[in-house]
């Protein structure tokens, strides 16, 4: 296990995919956290992280510890090392919104976040996420059918969720214009919609 | 015992059946509980990821794997494309004729390590000539890509016609017909390959113990993915098990292990460790399925009613490397004029081989020759509607013409078609904004697959069944627990329906809406045959006549005397110390008072272009249905809505987009393989037609049905809207724009 601190953040203007093709061996948090379509701040400076290192992350209440190297994701860790599967593997980029987890209750996808790089944050999954206000969300879902295969829907559930927080008396037409970040190839759309408007209507609840 | 008469209960008996009850897994689904195929972690498992080729034509030189083994992480690198040797002995260079065909895997302790192999592995391509240009004819022709089909011919001979030159009389009669005809039309139309673009890639987790082979397989045919294990690896299927719990979409690309899966259990094999073999999302699209491209000429003559007499086509099109195309076997698309020639041609590219693709061949069929009638509809000034009606005095589905007819007059009150319609292009505008008005009829099979049930029922009232099926999110799970529950007269939460894994007895792979049926066939015949078992029991205790018992309401008593009887334990408890096992097999094809085959469904679209900015908005679409008796109309309604919007997808955004000069998949991601999103679907009305004659003809498959019509019925809105019609599916903005353009009525 290798940790140093030395130099200043590489610049950028390499694309992730061949960031994670890369040797690993050196990066720096700050650069990548720009990935995540919205700049993190970083709390950890001018720190160069090689190799393996141990960190704690927050999650669903939890500090939990895990062994990563600069290029491994949000969603590895939750997959591999916490065993929590909610959020999918979809698209590598995000454009599915399957992998959608709260980093401090903003919808962000775990898939372009590095593990670094959400360190200090509150990262809530959908395993959290369904249960809260009783488990609303999920209990529209089923009562609405908004799930088929299901691969699109813990990442669905999570959006809802984070909109509803935000919206929660949202009009249809807000509904349709607020959840588009996320991909359902099997066509569950009419469905959340109906699900989504069944929760503002049901109140605190929802 | 008494012979079982297999049959479903009235719909006034029914306790379940036609009631809307939840999915059972719809709370694991939705919470992240549910386990597919990605999420099984085992055990030291190794993550494996692989090189593909980047050209569409090439030459595999040489393959240099030394740096990429000598990442940290890595484990273990297989090459899949190797070398073979010819019959002199000399090396054969592996050739490969699309692009992202795998050519390496690498096995890692991470994923990061895994790419990160990837991504030092050497290959020396020789490129060679691609061609996936396959809406051009001409050029196909000219690449030698193109080979032409027998043509089928179709003519009404006279009693007194000379039919000693066929193909002399083919023609004369068919100028005759287009001189005779009241209208004729003549147009293009097309339609682009798609992907299946499941959202859980293709893959597998899989490890061996003691010699066999455990899988986790992401399929659609848990049933038969062991014999496709064991005959790729030498082995015989009673050592292979396959496990698939949830699947997350397969819609007919996942019906086989596939070449990466075997590669996972060689690697398994090879290093000791569980491994897990995934598909990146840009292979997944580059080759793990997709939907052969049509594109059609067609004349067609119709009489002063607007009844086509004479259909006269030419399609192409192409379903990949090894050619084929659509069928033309189906066009015109449910109607069949009396007359009628097809020709087609089918090219061969570098692009994967189709799967089948949700209603193979039907949703082509639709959109490239109920746009021709529509089009007839136009130059007619008349209501599309009355034209769609006309027609269907000549139809070649297995469903009946009257039920067609009933199910567009309530497509068209839903719509309030006659109140919104206008002619073609004649339609108030605002601003830049015109909207229009369009229909599609389709068909379906829908026959039930093989299928066998074992249902276990405990002396403490437990039941239990195993069948090897899979639920690909249509809600089959929820039908099999239904079946059995309404058999038995208990509520669905007593009954623990088991399926997924090729343990369980066999169940027929979910291709062509076979599924429901199939389960439906097993569980009710298992549950039927155990009944009258349990019932010998009872009728000996009470001292009546077995035949005179029914279970309901968890009671076994005798009909119309609910207390002359036994609750459902204590009839149990007859058994004794052992479970009664019953096991009951489905045979496709067999005769069966359960099922039937052969549905119908009408799809119509209200929708609005913006003849300024070519984007087209779906403002309402009307989808009816039959589909003989309906077991659960929640999950059922959940397909159409599904079939619908997979409908929106492929008339409006999904295409497969390569460039010509290199043969790249230019946009086998999905930030641009552009699926619609939640804004995108406007209102969706689904009325699902069961009248008593429909109800009696037992189950039929539904799965595919939905997805047929949209793409013609929103083509056709487009045209009523703009008068303009876009030829080629995804009507996507440009193409709106250049059709507009070409026809000189762009907005002012
Ligand atoms: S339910 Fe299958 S992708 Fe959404």
């Amino acid at each position: 296990m290798k940790q140093s601190t030395s130099a200043s953040p590489p610049a950028s203007g390499f694309t992730r995919r061949k960031f994670l093709q890369g040797s690993g061996a050196a990066a720096a948090a700050t650069v990548l956290a720009t990935t995540g379509g919205e700049a993190l701040a970083d709390h950890h400076g001018d720190e160069v992280i090689a190799g393996e290192t141990t960190i704690t992350l927050h999650v669903n209440g939890q500090n939990r510890q895990a062994v990563v190297e600069p290029r491994t994701t949000l969603l590895e860790v939750l997959r591999y090392q916490f065993e929590l599967t909610g959020a999918k593997p979809v698209s590598a980029d995000g454009s599915s919104g399957a992998s959608t987890v709260l980093i401090d209750g903003k919808p962000m996808m775990a898939s372009t976040l590095l593990a670094l790089s959400v360190r200090d944050k509150k990262i809530e999954t959908v395993e959290s996420v369904s249960q809260r206000n009783s488990g609303a969300v999920p209990a529209a879902f089923v009562e609405y059918d908004a799930q088929q295969c299901g691969f699109c829907t813990p990442g669905f559930v999570v959006a809802v969720r984070a909109f509803l927080d935000k919206n929660p008396n949202a009009s249809e037409a807000e509904i349709r214009a607020g959840l588009n970040g996320n991909v359902c190839r099997c066509g569950t759309y009419a469905n959340v919609l109906q699900a989504v408007i069944a929760l503002v209507k049901g109140g605190p609840r929802g | 015992m008494a012979n079982v008469q297999y049959q479903w209960p009235s719909a006034s008996a029914a306790q379940l059946l036609g009631t809307r009850q939840r999915r059972l897994d719809g709370a694991d689904k939705s919470t992240g509980a549910a386990k597919y195929t990605y999420d099984v972690n085992l055990p030291k498992q190794l993550i494996v990821k692989a090189l593909d080729c980047p050209h569409a034509h090439c030459r595999i030189k040489s393959i240099d794997t030394s740096a990429a083994r000598r990442v940290p992480g890595v484990v273990h690198v297989h090459v899949i494309k190797t070398p073979k040797k010819d019959a002199d002995g000399n090396t054969v260079l592996p050739e490969v004729l699309f692009q992202g065909e795998l050519l390496v895997a690498v096995a890692a302790e991470t994923e990061g390590a895994a790419a990160e192999g990837v991504g030092k592995l050497k290959v020396e391509y020789e490129v060679l000539e691609p061609f996936v240009s396959e809406e051009e004819l001409d050029a196909a022709v000219q690449a030698q890509r193109a080979k032409e089909g027998r043509p089928r011919v179709s003519i009404q001979a006279e009693p007194d016609d000379d039919v000693e030159d066929e193909e002399q009389f083919e023609n004369d009669e068919i100028e005759r017909l287009f001189r005779e005809a009241k209208y004729v039309v003549e147009g293009y139309y097309g339609i682009d390959a798609i992907t299946h673009c499941c959202l859980e890639p293709h893959g597998t987790t899989l490890h061996w113990q003691d010699g066999r082979l455990v899988a986790y397989l992401s399929t659609q045919n848990v049933s038969g993915c062991d014999d496709g294990f064991a005959a790729a690896l030498d082995m015989t299927a009673d050592d292979v098990d396959v496990h698939c719990e949830y699947i997350g979409g397969g819609f007919g690309s996942k019906f086989r292990p596939d070449y990466w899966g075997i590669a996972a259990a060689e690697i398994s094999k090879k290093t000791g460790r569980p491994v897990k073999f995934m598909l990146e999302r840009d292979q997944e699209l580059m080759i793990a399925g997709n939907r052969p491209s049509g594109y059609l000429n067609v004349k067609l003559g119709a009489d002063e009613k607007g009844v086509v007499q004479i259909w006269d086509s030419a399609q192409w099109g192409t379903s990949g490397v090894t050619g084929g195309g659509v069928a033309d076997k189906w066009i015109p698309y449910v109607y069949e004029p009396p007359n009628y020639r097809r020709r087609s041609t089918f090219i061969t590219t570098n692009t994967d081989q189709s799967r089948a693709w949700r209603a193979p061949n039907h949703p082509q069929a639709c959109a490239m020759s109920q746009t021709a009638y529509d089009d007839l509809a136009a130059k007619m000034g008349a209501n599309s509607y009355d034209i769609f009606e006309r027609n269907l005095k000549h139809i070649s589905s297995r469903q009946k013409a009257e039920v067609y007819a009933e199910e567009m007059k309530i497509g068209a009150r839903l719509m309030d078609w006659q109140a919104k319609w206008h002619p073609h292009g004649k339609g108030p505008r605002r601003g830049s904004v015109v909207d229009g008005l369009g229909m599609a009829i389709h068909m379906w099979g829908g026959g039930a697959n093989a299928s066998t049930c074992q249902v276990k029922i405990h002396p403490d009232g437990g039941v239990e069944s195993y069948c090897g099926t899979q639920d690909l999110g249509t809600g089959t799970r929820t039908i099999c627990a239904m079946v059995l529950a309404e058999t038995f007269g208990l509520p669905i939460s007593a009954v623990n329906a088991n399926i997924g894994t090729s343990k369980f007895p066999f169940s027929g792979a979910s291709g062509g809406s076979t599924t429901v049926g199939a389960v439906a066939e097993s569980h009710r015949r298992a549950g039927q045959d155990a009944l009258a078992q349990l019932c010998e029991k009872v009728g000996e205790k009470l001292g009546v006549k077995p035949a005179s018992l029914v279970a309901a309401a968890g009671r076994i008593h005798v009909a119309g005397k609910p207390d002359e009887g036994l609750s459902w334990r204590e009839a149990c408890s007859l058994l004794g110390m052992r479970p009664l096992e019953v096991t009951a097999t489905f045979k496709r094809g067999q005769k069966t008072p359960l099922s039937d085959e052969g549905v119908g469904g009408v799809q119509m679209a209200h929708v609005e272009v913006d003849t300024a900015t070519g984007q087209v908005r779906v403002k309402k679409i009307v989808a009816v249905q039959d589909m003989g008796l309906v077991l659960n109309p929640q999950t059922a309604e959940s397909q159409i809505y599904g079939g619908v919007i997979m409908g929106i997808a492929y008339s409006l955004f999904e295409q497969r987009i390569m460039d010509p000069k290199t043969g790249a998949f230019l946009n086998s991601n999905l930030a641009n393989y552009r699926l619609p999103r939640l804004g995108d679907v406007g209102e969706i009305v689904v009325e699902i037609y069961e009248p008593p004659d429909q109800r009696e003809r037992g189950v039929i498959g539904l799965g595919e049905p939905p997805v047929i019509s949209g793409g013609a019925a929103i083509s056709n809105a487009v045209c009523n809207a703009t008068g303009v019609r876009v030829p080629v599916l995804p009507m996507t903005p440009d193409r709106v724009l250049a059709a507009i353009k070409s026809q000189g009525r762009a907005s002012s």
